[in-house]
Order: structure tokens, then sequence, then C-alpha cells
């Protein structure tokens, strides 16, 4: 069978996007569609006084404004087992519930029109009244306290440690300390949130986007008190999201009112300032790392303290210690996570969340000892690799970290590098050259799918999975393709609908982990239904055969001694009378668990050039090299990688929210002032894949790669400048302000 | 419906068929065009000219079409991603645009296409600088951008 997986397939879904006929969730043209927009609350927090919505109730086209005083009372019914998805302490914005003001952004009026144009007009018009309390606009990270006990128990731990990290540091003959800043950042897909609702007496269908319909449709179901069989979610195609859609946000709830209010389907679509307090963000983190080692660089002692923001209404916390926890070999480490209230919106996660930033912190810390030590930063790496994941005490399922740092500086020529900081300079700029580790853990959660194989020689593969950009589509009918014998273009995989089989998150990298075995289960499962039809016939190829007598083969049943035709599918199902047959099949995590720690590693090497006159920096190239298991399709995972080193660079060099502490808000919510890369920005990206498969972590031998390409970018560029400039710029992004300062 | 008084028909040529619209005098090009006309492949990302994906050629111009009222396209020729295929066969840059892989989620892409044709066109693709720099109007969150590079310098070759 010639192999499907690890080919570079282009999309399948590609000549639908090149052609503008994917659709998205605005897009679904219902009639009798209007239109809802939201008003938000403009002070941090106090209460609503009053709202004079007259004016707005009177303009034209309006259908209704609705806000607190005449909202209906929801359920909010609690969630017995919050996914992991949901803040796991405090409670969930209740939107139009009461006159609290809990943020700047809270919503507290929405308007339903008959277009666009008019419910946008109108929600002008509406006049709300405030109270303002006292309220927490201000990061203090000495005001720092440690999570709530529902986080905790997700993993959120307040502090973790091996060994005996004071005795050990105090003896250490070389020591560094540092505090790095990451600002507030935002995902800022290009596609905008937005949902419509539309109920038919008592069902509810949404068209939202989404990156897990399934629990979509279980949060609105608590939220309204309704039995979830009544929710259906439809999410084909999702643009971007990069974790801003995991989770259920208040304007889904507050569609679904509109719609039942105006007893019409509604279109609720945020506008891109709405979006920088309505979806989450990356908070706000402050973090402290001192390492300890001997002159020959050997980590001897190790402590770091991170510090995020958090909103007050409820808890969100990440796992942002996972790193500095198993990156390196060290026997005496301390860690803390702290968490500092605010009057914000809810962070939430953005990608590698908590990875990301604990391992911008080690990584630029690692850079600093490397010179402190006079050893180069890859050697450092080297001197502490970390045979096995010494927090959990257990063997990794894989690692190839070595080779990925052997195959990227090779191909990045980190050779040719000159020790000495200010010590490179090409056409009057200074050259820096930097480099960086990535990792970031490896999930699997359990999901299903179906599989019909059809008498056109079909199959149709649906699982309720997602796809925000990665190649969901068409990864997993490489997988389908491949487990049946059958072509690419004889596959067909439906995703993003509640009707379908049960997938989980689309998040933390574990959609091809969890769903690709998944559906090499179900194709297994149909095989096995259709050869068991073929034995119990009359008459047939394979009547009155054992079980293990038969196997398939090249798109096709055929005898598992070899012997004999392949009979395919079709041809079976025409024999028996059968239109299509179908069959389900599930995968979940096993004992690998218990036996290995799993993650997905990196090497990330990075050159830039620096005006020392304007403070501007240049990335003109990255080379990355990747262990993120067995990969699927080299085309869409490259994707991926370069994808995540232009994120990198963002975070590196121009991404920030500004944060106005008067009024508690972001005061750059828009494309034009919160500078996000683009074209010019990006010269060169290279991306290598280092060989491996690692079935002890699951059958496919996959990882899982979303994450860990964003890991590691941005310290290897903030170590590049400091080796072109000689200067460490601990707060990021590296502006040229921040430069000339 | 909008009031009388701030309605407005319209004919605009979009993709070499004339449409009548009804539409509301602050009604955006790209809001007729998604809304009214139901030609969604033109994407809202921003709303505000900062992001690219509304791009559409406007009589061989590229706009972005949400910085444009509808009444102004009265007469004109509009061309949005619908209309540069021919039946199932893609055009050059769209082609280009699948084989190297130079999106992920896609939103942005018929933005990024339209943008491409446009530069071609107007003999603004002639190295792979000056292609970053023509195409920096539209922005990629997924991060495709050296792909992108890639697919409009390869069908540009071709004459796009």
């Amino acid at each position: 069978m010639n192999a499907i997986i690890g080919q570079p397939v282009n999309r399948v879904d590609g000549p639908a996007k090149v052609t503008g006929h994917a659709t998205y969730a605005a897009e679904f043209d219902l009639p009798g569609l209007a239109y809802a927009v939201m008003v938000l609350a403009t002070i941090p927090r106090g209460h609503i006084r009053s709202i004079d919505r007259m004016a707005a109730e009177q303009a034209p086209g309006v259908l209704a404004v609705m806000t607190h005083e005449d909202a209906p009372r929801l359920a909010y019914k609690p969630i017995a087992q919050r996914p992991q998805v949901d803040a796991q302490s405090g409670e969930q914005l209740h939107v139009l519930q009461d006159p609290e003001v809990r943020f700047n952004g809270e919503p507290v009026a929405v308007v339903i029109a008959e277009t666009l144009e008019q419910a946008v007009h109108a929600a002008d018009l509406v006049q709300v009244e405030y109270a303002r309390s006292p309220a927490l606009t201000i990061f203090d990270a000495t005001k720092g306290r440690p999570p709530s006990e529902g986080n905790v128990k997700a993993g959120r731990v307040p502090e973790l440690g091996r060994g005996e990290v004071e005795a050990a540091m105090a003896a250490a003959p070389v020591r560094i300390s540092a505090r790095y800043v990451h600002p507030r950042e935002h995902h800022n897909a290009i596609e905008p949130h937005v949902t419509i609702a539309h109920w038919e007496g008592e069902n509810l269908t949404l068209y939202d986007k989404t990156q897990w319909v399934d629990n979509d449709r279980k949060e609105i179901a608590h939220v309204f008190g309704m039995e979830e069989e009544r929710i259906r979610v439809i999410s084909p195609f999702v643009g971007g999201a990069f974790g801003s859609a995991l989770r259920t946000w208040p304007h889904v709830t507050l569609a679904a009112m509109a719609a039942k209010r105006v007893g019409r389907p509604v279109r609720l679509e945020l506008t891109r300032r709405q979006l920088y307090m309505s979806v989450g963000f990356r908070p706000h983190s402050e973090q402290h790392l001192t390492l300890g080692a001997t002159p020959e660089g050997k980590l001897v002692a190790l402590e770091h303290e991170v510090v995020q923001q958090v909103g007050r209404y409820e808890e969100y916390a990440e796992t942002a210690l996972s790193p500095t926890s198993h990156l390196y070999q060290c026997d005496n480490l301390w860690a803390r996570y702290r968490l500092v209230e605010m009057d914000t919106n809810s962070p939430c996660p953005m990608r590698a969340p908590g990875v990301v930033t604990g391992v911008l912190g080690l990584e630029m810390a690692m850079d600093e000892l490397a010179t402190e030590l006079g050893l180069d930063p890859l050697e450092l790496r080297l001197r502490n690799y970390a045979e096995q994941d010494q927090q959990k005490g257990l063997p990794w399922s894989s690692k190839e970290l070595r080779a990925c740092y052997a195959a990227a500086a090779e191909r990045f020529g980190w050779s040719r590098r000159k020790p000495e900081p200010r010590s490179m300079r090409e056409g009057g700029m200074l050259v820096g050259y930097g480099m960086a580790t990535a990792i970031y853990h490896s999930d699997r959660s359990a999901g299903s799918a179906s599989v019909a194989l059809t008498g056109n020689g079909m199959a149709v593969v649906r699982s309720a999975a997602s796809d925000m950009g990665p190649g969901t589509y068409t990864s997993m009918t490489q997988v389908a393709a491949e487990t049946l014998g059958l072509p690419v273009s004889h596959v067909r995989f439906e995703l993003g609908d509640t009707n379908l089989p049960f997938a989980p998150v689309h998040g933390g990298s574990i959609t091809m982990a969890s769903m690709g075995n998944a559906i090499v289960a179900a194709c297994q499962a149909v095989q096995k239904k259709l050869a068991g039809l073929a034995r119990a016939a009359q008459n047939g190829p394979f009547a009155g055969l054992p079980e293990e007598a038969i196997a398939a083969r090249e798109g096709g049943l055929g005898r598992a001694d070899g012997s004999g035709p392949v009979v395919p599918y079709a041809e079976l199902l025409r024999q028996h009378n059968l239109g299509w047959v179908e069959a389900e099949g599930s995968a979940q995590p096993g004992e690998e668990t218990q036996k290995y720690s799993s993650a997905a590693f990196g090497a990330i090497f990075v050159e830039v050039r620096v005006d020392e006159a304007l403070g501007t920096v240049r990335v003109p190239r990255m080379v990355g090299a990747y262990d993120v298991g067995r990969v699927i399709n080299p085309k869409t995972a490259r994707s991926q990688c370069i994808g995540g080193m232009v994120g990198g660079l963002g975070m590196a060099l121009e991404e920030q929210a500004e944060w106005d502490i008067r009024f508690g808000k972001v005061m750059n919510a828009n494309l034009a002032e919160y500078l996000v890369p683009v074209n010019a920005d990006v010269p060169s990206l290279e991306a290598i894949f280092v060989p491996n498969d690692d079935r002890n972590f699951n059958p496919l031998g996959v990882k899982g790669l979303a994450e860990v390409a964003i890991c590691g970018v941005a310290p290897a560029i903030a170590n590049a400048v400091y080796h072109a400039t000689g200067r460490r710029i601990r707060r990021l992004p590296i502006t040229p302000e921040r430069l000339l300062s | 419906m909008p009031e009388p008084a701030h309605s407005f028909m319209l004919t605009i040529h979009v993709n070499g068929v004339e449409r009548q619209v009804q539409v509301d005098a602050r009604t955006t090009l790209l809001d007729a065009l998604r809304d009214r006309l139901h030609l969604t492949g033109t994407k809202k990302g921003c709303a505000l000219g900062q992001c690219g994906a509304c791009t559409v050629l406007l009589e061989d111009r590229r706009v972005v079409s949400c910085l444009m009222l509808a009444v102004m396209a009265e007469g004109k020729q509009v061309t949005t991603i619908e209309g540069l295929a021919r039946g199932e066969e893609l055009h050059p840059v769209q082609a280009a645009f699948v084989e190297h892989d130079a999106f992920q989620c896609g939103y942005c892409t018929p933005g990024q296409i339209m943008s491409a044709v446009g530069a071609i066109k107007e003999g603004r693709a002639r190295s792979d600088d000056e292609i970053r720099e023509q195409m920096s109007g539209n922005l990629c969150r997924c991060g495709a951008y050296t792909n992108i590079v890639a697919a409009v310098r390869d069908a540009a070759a071709q004459g796009g």
C-alpha cells in the first residue's frame, strides 16, 4: 500500500477556501435574519444607575433593546465538572442578570434591529448612567495570591519543587538572577467572534465560531437550563482562534437571548474593538528567575516565580511552571505561581498558554547564565539535558531534542557565531545570533468517530472535531485513507457539528493524538463489520471463513494469508445488496500516562539585525527543528511551525496591549495600534522535523505541534538582540524606544 | 428594511453581472456584498481598514471594501473572490495558494488573493521584496507569509 500518512497532501478544503465558498459562522444565510449589537460598560467597576433606551427603541428598524432590567433570568446551572477550557474557580459572567459592572467592556445592553446599520446606530443611542466604585486596575506583582482550590485541583499548583534549593543555591559557585515582563496579548484571529442563534420552538441551533462544538452545546444548556439534546451547534470553518474560541463566551448567550426575544434568527458579531474586552487574552505576567550552576555549567539550583494577572469574577490560571519543572536536569528546584486580581475581563488560553510564558523566562535566563559562564548557549543546554522528566520521575515516551539542536544548528550555521556580543556586523547593522529550546507537554483525550463505506466507493468519516487552521480536515482524511487503503480523493471528512460523534476540544495540540486514533479505530470497526457480513454470507469469497482469516487490504478485504484477490468495499456492499455500511470507533488515553511523560520538543535559532541609530530589530531568518513524533502531513505541519515562528516574532518585537489604569481598558484595541507581524516582517523561515514515531504515547505515534511551534521563539529573538547589542531587554516587546532608552 | 429616506437601490456590476441591491446610506460595500448579495467570500476582519481581509478590486484597483460606502460603487465594476475561477478551474493565484499552502484558517485568504491579483496586474510583484511590501496590507494571523510570497511569486511568473 502506498503510504498516505507522511505525504505533503494539499489541503482538501483548499479549493473551498481560495474560492470564497468555505462557510464561516457569520455566513449562514437564514431567512429573516436580524442583527444584534452589544452596548458595553465604560467603567471598570461599579453599577448601572439608569439606562435610557427610549431613543434606541424608537430608532428606525429596531426590534428590541434588552438590558438587565428586562432580560430573562437565566438558569446558570453549575457544571458538575468544568471542562479544562473554563476558569476552574469563581463564576462565569452572568450576562444582563444584574446592574453590577465587573469590568470595562461588560455587556450592559443589546440592541436588535432589521439591519446591521440600524442596530449599530441604535446601540449608540442607549444612554447608561453609572455609579463608579474603586477599581483594581494596576498590576502589582507584590499583591499575588495563590490559585484557588479549583485551579490547584486542575494542576495549576501554587508551588512545586524538589531537593534542597536554598542550600544548593547558597553553595552555587555561579548565580544569575533576573526579572522578565511579558505584556497582555490578544489573539486577534482575523475572523471576529460571531454567533447566529436560531430558535425553532424549544430547539436552538447555534452557528458559532468555536473550537469545541460539543462543549458549546453543554455550556449553553447549563446557562439556559435546557436539555443538551435541544441544542445543535454548527461550526464547519473557524477563521483562526488560537485559544480564544475554546470556551463559550457571554456573547453566545446574548445571541440566543436576543433571538428568543425577537422570535427570529439573530446574528451577533463582535467588532474588532469589542474583541479586546469580550473573549479573553494572554494575561500580563512578571517572572523572576535565579539560576545556580557549577563553573562547568551544570545547573545545581533553580528558582522561578511567575505572577500573572487574573480577573476578579472568575479565576483563570495557567501551567506556567510546567517547563521549568522538567526541561532541564536540576536536582534542586523551587517554583511558585501567583495571581494578581484586577478588574478586567477574564484572560484565557492563548497558543501554548502558560508554557510559552514559562519557557520565555527560563530560556532568557539560560542565555544570561551562558554569558556569565562564558559558555556557548547551546552547549549549556546540552550539559543540562534532561534524560527523564525529573519532576514526575518518569521516562519520556520519546525525546529527540538532541537531534533537534543538531539539525537546526547545522542548518542555521550556528558555528559561525562569534561569542562576544557586538562582535558581528554587516552593512552598518549589528548582527546577533540567538537560540532557545521549545517544549510543550503532549496530551490526548477521549473521542469518537464514525466511518461509512458507501456503494460508490467513497468513505465518509465524521466527528464533531474542529479545524481552526492546522488542517484537521486534511490530516484526518489522510489517516482514514491510509487505514482503509483508499485514495485521499475517495475519503470525505466531516466535522464541526454536534450531530456527529463526540470529539474533545480542538486545543492544547491534542487533536491528532486524540482524534487520529479514534478515526483509525472507526475505520477498523467498519472493516470488521463488513468482514462479519462477508463471513456470514451463504456464498461469496469469504463465506464461512474464521474472523482471523480475513484482513483489510488495499481498498477492500482479502485473505489474511495474502492469497486470492482483494474485493473492494463497494463490491462487497453490492454482493450483500447494501447501499452502505457504517461503524463507530473511539480512542482514549491508556496507561501510558502512568508510565511516561510526553512532550513535543523544538530548537529555535534566529538571526537579528539591529539598527542602533533607530533602535529597530529585523529578523532576516529563523530555523526551527522539531520533535513532534510522527508527522501526518509535512506540508500543513510546516505551515503550523512557520505560523508559530511568526506568532513568536510578534511576541518578541511587536505585541502588547496598552493599558489605561484610569479606565481599566485596553487603549490600542485595533489592528493598527496593537501591532502584529505583517508580510514584510518575515523574510525566511525554515522548519525541520526530526524523525520520530512515539508509539509509547499513542498507536499513531504523533505528539502534537501547534503549541510547541510558538514556544522558544521570543526568547531566541531576545537572546539574539543581546548578542547583537550587548543589551538585555527583559520587558517584551523589544521596541525601538526600549532599545534606545 | 431601512426607512425610505436612508434607502437606495443601487446597480453594481459584480463579477461581470449587473446586480440591483437595496442599501442603507450607511451600508459599506463589504456589508452590501456579504449581507445583501450573500457573496460571503469577501471577509470582515476589522471593519476599520486595518487588516485587508475585505480587499476587492474596484475597476481593477485594490480597495478595502469596509472603508467604502456601497453607494460609492454605483455603476462600477467590482471583482470579488467568487469572480476569479472559471467554473472548476482555479485562477492561477488561487491554484498557487493551494499548492504552496499559503493559508491555514483561510479567513484572510480571499483578501490576500485579491491583493495578489491586483498587485500582479499592476506589475508590482516583480521581486520577493516587492511582493512582501505590496502584500503587507493583508494581515495573516496564522502566519503563512512566506508561503504567500512563494505563491504570489509563482503565480506572477505564470502571468497571474
